[in-house]
């Protein structure tokens, strides 16, 4: 079905077509109500959306710059190849554009502490730095394989003052870490405001998320009619949870010459350990929202895997399982090897480290780029810096630091 | 006799003789499927009033420490929604009489399929369901299919909830009300107040369903002062940590179901 818009939901029950929803405990109810209103009023409001860019300008560095990647673009002999820059954000990629909403939202709403989850440990990063900025006391869970994964980030938010907690159970991921600050919130209902990462979790979060990473659609459609004069052919960005390609495509879903790429990762490949939500996950319920799940036929949750901590995540957020089914966005996979390669190209021919993250993103540009013509022009989501991943890199490729 | 009044008729019973209710909670396959089936079967001749049988999932958002170890033990030892249905079912053919609910999270069901879940339940004798993370805004998903069986789907109230939202809680709601007793997980520290026993007093106002309380409740002393106002206690950690313990102390089955039984008889017969 051809639709007039791709902009219209979620509905006012939270639900994308059949996804999304509200599956939480009934403690939390009140509670994600209460944040629903304050976040449509919010919305609406002029003053917080002078008060949200500017921060976004003077404390994030916004906008990120949409850089021609020439080197690339060269050696590929395809498209044009331009990166949407938001890993030269404060604290090195697009999640701050969340976090700082979210703080501005909670204070709003007179709350006195704040919780997140974090794979990657950038979420947990861009959310100890706004709270050090707006002095709220913040507690981060992590799963201890990450914990150990990404270690550079454990260092830094607690710098910022940050109070970590280890998380034990379960696969001692990212999904793990979400369970226990959902145990926390439950517990403290009253104070406490949850800053989830992605746009995941029970409505309002997955379209409040998405409204807040879509400062970077919104940027790199003037600056590509800047640069180009007109709209770009593809837009490409890895999908974890999904928030940085929901920011970038949200701004473009109905311009309808605009093809959109999402990039899951594959892991160790698509029939052995991989995190590949769309391509291999079934519909069920995790976290609040119904979506593509890894699960397997018992429907108890499987243990993701991909070198990149951040998408390493057995789910993806509701809207995006939507715009797969009604084909407005194409999904793929990448492996960890192909990623690896991409991370390291990138690095050489370019000069910019990129995360491992938005390096699958990479390795699908590269692979398509070869077969694609040169009058096109694409734009990647570079959402985030690799200082973070170089110890895995290096253990990856068994070079000692 | 349709599944409902086994559950209702329980409720009217303990009413008329002045009691409040015990209801127990061990998830179902933990440690494993024969030895849960062992603690089921002697579960009505400890003083249970109505079981509570946990559906294990592997991620239980609500549940503390000690019952996501459960899920964990019985996960471990391939108990699943099918098998869960099995245990029901053996229990069913020697008891026909003790109400049985189950409880969990809706992935396992959902995946099993509603339909078949529902024809399921109804044929081997559920009394009723309870999934956490189905609150009223969900209810198209399984609580109408349910209620339209004839079958239970009883829903939760908690500290949070005001009387607006326990008005849009009880619309679809039978069987009775689950009070959780404490802004919190399961298992975490239940304290008595005398505001728990206000709210309860206020809920009682708006429904004639009868109303349980749950959600850290670990001791005789605090099973007696809830039975002053509530219609029914639960009691699921503590329970479930004997099971934990009994494994950490290498009991073999028999004394670690009689370990199992004989706390949970502790705190039922100070009711009755
Ligand atoms: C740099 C970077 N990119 C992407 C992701 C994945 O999240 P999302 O799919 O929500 O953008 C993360 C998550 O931690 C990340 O740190």
């Amino acid at each position: 079905m051809k639709r007039n818009t791709y902009k219209s939901l979620p509905d006012n029950s939270g639900h994308f077509g059949k996804y999304g929803g509200r599956f939480v405990a009934e403690t939390l109810v009140p509670l994600i109500l209460e944040v629903e209103k304050a976040y449509k009023s919010f919305k609406k409001n002029k003053n917080f959306n002078k008060e949200f860019h500017n921060y976004l300008k003077n404390y994030v560095g916004r906008p990120s710059p949409l850089y021609l990647a020439e080197n690339l673009t060269k050696k590929l002999n395809g498209p044009k190849i331009y990166f949407k820059r938001d890993e030269l954000n404060h604290t090195g990629a697009h999640k701050i554009n969340n976090t700082l909403g979210q703080i501005l939202l909670a204070k709003n709403m007179g709350k006195k502490r704040i919780i997140a989850e974090t794979g990657a440990g950038q979420h947990g990063v861009a959310t100890a730095t706004v709270c050090a900025l707006f002095n709220l006391p913040c507690t981060i869970y992590m799963g201890e394989v990450d914990y150990q994964r990404q270690l550079p980030n454990v260092f830094r938010m607690k710098l910022l003052g940050a109070k970590i907690e280890k998380v034990k159970s379960g696969s001692k991921t990212l999904k793990d870490a979400m369970n226990e600050a959902l145990r926390d919130w439950v517990t403290n209902v009253k104070n406490t405001f949850y800053i989830i990462g992605s746009v995941a979790g029970p409505h309002p979060y997955p379209e409040m998320v998405r409204d807040f990473q879509s400062v970077i659609g919104y940027e790199a459609k003037e600056q590509i009619k800047k640069a180009e004069g007109r709209l770009p052919d593809v837009l490409i960005a890895c999908v974890g949870g999904g928030s940085n390609a929901m920011g970038l495509f949200y701004p473009f879903l109905n311009d309808k010459n605009v093809k959109m790429i999402g990039v899951e990762a594959a892991g160790e490949g698509l029939n052995k350990k991989h995190a590949a939500s769309i391509a291999k996950g079934k519909l069920g319920v995790l976290h609040g929202s119904k979506t593509y799940i890894l699960q397997n036929t018992d429907g108890q949750i499987t243990e993701p895997h991909s070198i990149s901590a951040g998408l390493d995540y057995p789910g993806i957020g509701p809207e995006h399982a939507w715009l797969k089914d009604n084909k407005r966005v194409e999904y793929v996979s990448v492996t960890d090897k192909e990623a690896l390669e991409a991370f390291k190209y990138c690095t050489k021919i370019e000069g910019i480290i990129p995360a491992l993250e938005p390096s699958h993103a990479l390795a699908y540009l590269i692979k398509k780029a070869r077969k694609m013509p040169k009058n096109k022009v694409v734009i990647m989501n570079m959402c985030g810096r690799g200082d973070k991943d170089i110890f895995t890199v290096a253990k990856k490729l068994k070079i000692n630091i | 006799m349709h599944h409902q009044d086994l559950l209702n008729k329980k409720f009217e019973e303990l009413k008329k003789a002045g009691k409040c209710g015990f209801i127990s909670f061990i998830t179902a396959g933990d440690p494993d499927f024969k030895t849960s089936y062992e603690i089921l079967e002697k579960l009505p001749n400890s003083g249970v009033d109505i079981i509570e049988l946990g559906m294990p999932f592997s991620d239980p958002m609500a549940d503390g420490p000690v019952i996501q170890k459960a899920n964990d033990r019985a996960l471990k030892n391939k108990m699943n929604l099918k098998k869960t249905l099995d245990l029901v079912k053996k229990f069913r053919k020697k008891n026909k009489v003790t109400p049985l609910i189950l409880m969990g999270y809706y992935n396992p069901i959902h995946m099993f399929g509603v339909k078949k879940f529902i024809n399921q339940i109804k044929k081997i004798g559920v009394n009723g369901v309870i999934v956490v993370d189905l609150p009223p805004e969900e209810d198209n998903e399984l609580c109408i299919p349910i209620i339209n069986n004839k079958i239970h789907f009883i829903k939760l109230a908690t500290p949070t909830t005001n009387k607006d939202r326990f008005k849009k809680i009880i619309k679809n709601s039978s069987g009775f009300i689950y009070y959780v007793s404490i802004t919190g997980i399961t298992g975490a520290n239940y304290k008595s107040n005398t505001k728990l026993e206000t709210e309860i007093k206020n809920l009682k106002k708006l429904t004639k369903l009868p109303i349980a309380v749950g959600f850290g409740i670990k001791s005789r002393k605090d099973v007696n002062k809830l039975s002053k106002n509530a219609d029914a206690v639960v009691v699921g950690s503590s329970i479930i940590k004997r099971v934990e313990d009994a494994q950490k102390k290498k009991y073999n089955k028999r004394k670690l179901v009689n370990y199992v039984l004989s706390y949970i008889k502790n705190l039922s017969f100070s009711l009755k």
